[in-house]
């Protein structure tokens, strides 16, 4: 018994990558980019407003925090709806306390069947991403590509008419992909991402519609995973991210600006024996005379306007 | 399938011959950063999934190169500033995908051994050649790349066949007599380096290399708080260098760049470093050293200990 041989084939056996999607470069190496007032740290802070189906196909797969149970599964449709009714608010309330300007990454079906919701999103000028059409609608490789195509075009079309402008920003169901989920964004206007977690700055992505940006969305010190997935106490989550802070600050000085994306899901971290924690993290990173507070946008036209498209 | 592994005897941990290391040292201390590639579209292996989504697995991938893009350079400032040399685990492609990186581990004199090609191409299914060629492929690799005559192996991904640590001693004979392929990092049972007998007789041995103190099994299998870790790494190293006053040991902290060097861990390790470094007693070496001295100070000992206490406690 042996293994086809192409299992010993290695086509990618070269310099850079095994794809061409972006270049390697190692980040201690690059230029060092200087946020506005000289300020170190980049703190973006995202909060994800899902709408996870009842009748989950889970095609390709289930989407992680998605239904577990037999059908009908109450609880986890409940427990996630209760972050875009009750958890949502309170995070927002979080943030005005602490002048705070957050990303909202949204469901466009969300978005279309929740007018209160949108409409107080847009009235406060919040910078939207477009988060797909569901969670339960992932871009995912293998995908039918016009299939895929016409789910880009409605989660964006349905979001840019409700937003009143056009969403500069993508997050992917799950950070999924296709292998042509980048080119898509391109093709349809988007100028950042937030899937590949690769990175504390951002750097540039290729697509055969020209540039495209990578926003790294951190997924290790996010809410969902720290305290959901990790089962740390919330305590124990906002010591990392005051840890995090710590250390990339630390790192700015030596190598120019650095990055913190701070993803959060209202139905986490918006419950009532958790919100303090987050406050206590709002105030934390707020108090730091190193941090500039901004959105994903802000920041990457401040990347934009000292590095090559 | 074998019911035993019957690589090496049973040995009692208690009243062994003296294990002395250089200078009195009662723990051989050694740091092995696991530099790997994973491959964005790998072949299937019909015994193991590589990724839980269909390629493009945007999430597991996009980790991963975040510990090459960003971790590497945190973690190698970190084992400078305590005087350690890395002993990298290293998946060879690495050697074609980011020689930077491999130029910075040679400039600093660090170790680099056999952790397979891609850690996304299993053992799993492999006939003996084709184990063999694979092995072979990534030791004349690291050779090619650095002048480095691999000594130790840690299989990719942990995955193994029944001939894997023989293969790995032949491949190592034949390109490089008794200097390279002597040791290797895949057994898990002992606190000592221990003899283990292969197929073709050579002079090979066991460097503990733990798990328990591996960034990944503790951060995301175990799910530990990352202060938590920094703990379990000082309680870890306090026992063995109170037990290395009367015998040697080997602590190993394997670690991940993708795990340890993420900005809200990093202070753990740096912590423990900062601890273990600060005991006089300790010697800071590679895993090839602690095989080199072992094998000329201590192979022969141990194996007469082994059998003579083979019939029993009397």
């Amino acid at each position: 018994m042996s293994l086809d041989d192409a299992y010993f084939d290695y086509p990618w056996r070269r310099h850079g990558y095994d794809h061409e999607r972006y270049d390697w470069s190692m980040l201690a190496d690059r230029p060092a980019i200087n946020w506005p007032e000289g300020k170190r740290l980049a703190v973006w802070v995202n909060l994800s407003l899902e709408f996870y189906p009842l009748n989950q196909r889970g095609e390709p797969f289930p989407v992680p925090n998605g239904m577990k149970m037999p059908y009908p599964d109450l609880r986890h449709f409940t427990l996630r709806d209760y972050g875009n009714r009750v958890g949502v608010y309170r995070c927002l309330k979080a943030f005005d306390r602490h002048d705070v300007r957050p990303t909202v990454a949204i469901n466009s079906q969300l978005a279309r069947d929740t007018p209160y919701l949108i409409q107080r999103l847009v009235e406060r000028d919040t910078e939207l991403l477009c988060h797909g059409w569901n969670m339960d609608h992932l871009h995912y490789g293998g995908q039918d590509p016009e299939q895929e195509r016409e789910l880009v075009k409605r989660s964006l079309d349905t979001l840019n008419q409700l937003a009143g402008r056009p969403v500069r920003g993508w997050l992917s169901p799950a950070r999924n992909q296709s292998w042509h989920t980048p080119d898509l964004l391109a093709e349809h206007g988007v100028d950042y991402c937030a899937d590949w977690v690769n990175d504390d700055m951002p750097y540039r992505f290729r697509t055969g519609h020209g540039p495209l940006t990578m926003m790294p969305l951190s997924t290790e010190i996010e809410d969902q995973f720290v305290i959901g997935q990790n089962l740390h106490s919330e305590d124990a989550w906002v010591e990392q991210v005051k840890d995090a802070a710590d250390f990339l600050i630390e790192e700015a000085r030596q190598q120019g600006g650095r990055m913190l994306g701070l993803s959060l899901h209202p139905w986490m971290i918006g419950q009532p024996h958790r919100i303090a924690c987050l406050e206590a993290v709002l105030a934390d990173l707020m108090g730091r005379p190193e941090v500039w507070q901004a959105t994903a946008g802000e920041i990457l036209d401040v990347f934009n306007a000292q590095s090559k498209a | 399938m074998k019911e035993s592994l019957g690589v090496y005897d049973y040995w009692p941990y208690e009243d062994r011959p003296r294990l002395e290391w250089p200078n009195g040292a009662r723990v051989a201390f050694w740091v092995a950063p696991n530099i790997e590639f994973y491959e964005l579209d790998p072949p299937a292996n019909p015994h193991r999934k590589a990724w839980p989504q269909p390629s493009p697995a945007v999430p597991g991938y996009s980790i991963r190169d975040y510990g090459n893009r960003v971790g590497h350079r945190r973690q190698m400032a970190l084992l400078d500033k305590y005087g350690i040399r890395g002993s990298v685990s290293l998946s060879v492609a690495l050697c074609e995908h980011h020689p930077e990186i491999i130029d910075m581990c040679r400039e600093r004199d660090w170790e680099l051994f056999s952790h397979g090609i891609y850690n996304t191409r299993y053992t799993y299914g492999m006939s003996e050649a084709q184990e063999r060629a694979m092995i072979r492929d990534a030791m004349e690799s690291i050779h090619r790349h650095t002048g480095q005559k691999c000594a130790g192996y840690l299989a990719p991904a942990l995955s193994h066949s029944e001939r894997t640590l023989d293969l790995f001693a032949e491949v190592g004979s034949e390109l490089f007599g008794d200097e390279g392929g002597f040791y290797t990092c895949d057994l898990f049972h002992d606190d000592q380096p221990t003899p283990v007998s292969v197929r073709n007789g050579k002079r090979f041995i066991s460097v503990p290399y733990s798990l328990e103190m591996n960034d990944t099994i503790v951060y995301a299998v175990n799910k530990v708080e990352p202060r938590h870790y920094a703990t379990m790494l000082k309680r870890h190293f306090d026992r063995l260098y109170e037990e290395g006053a009367e015998s040697g040991t080997v602590m190993c902290i394997p670690t991940h760049n993708y795990q340890v060097s993420c900005p809200h861990r990093i202070k753990a390790l740096e912590e423990a470093l900062e601890y273990i470094t600060g005991h006089d007693d300790v010697w800071v070496t590679t895993g090839r050293e602690i095989a080199e001295h072992y094998l000329a100070h201590h192979y022969d000992t141990a194996l007469a200990d082994i059998e003579k206490r083979k019939g029993g406690a009397r």
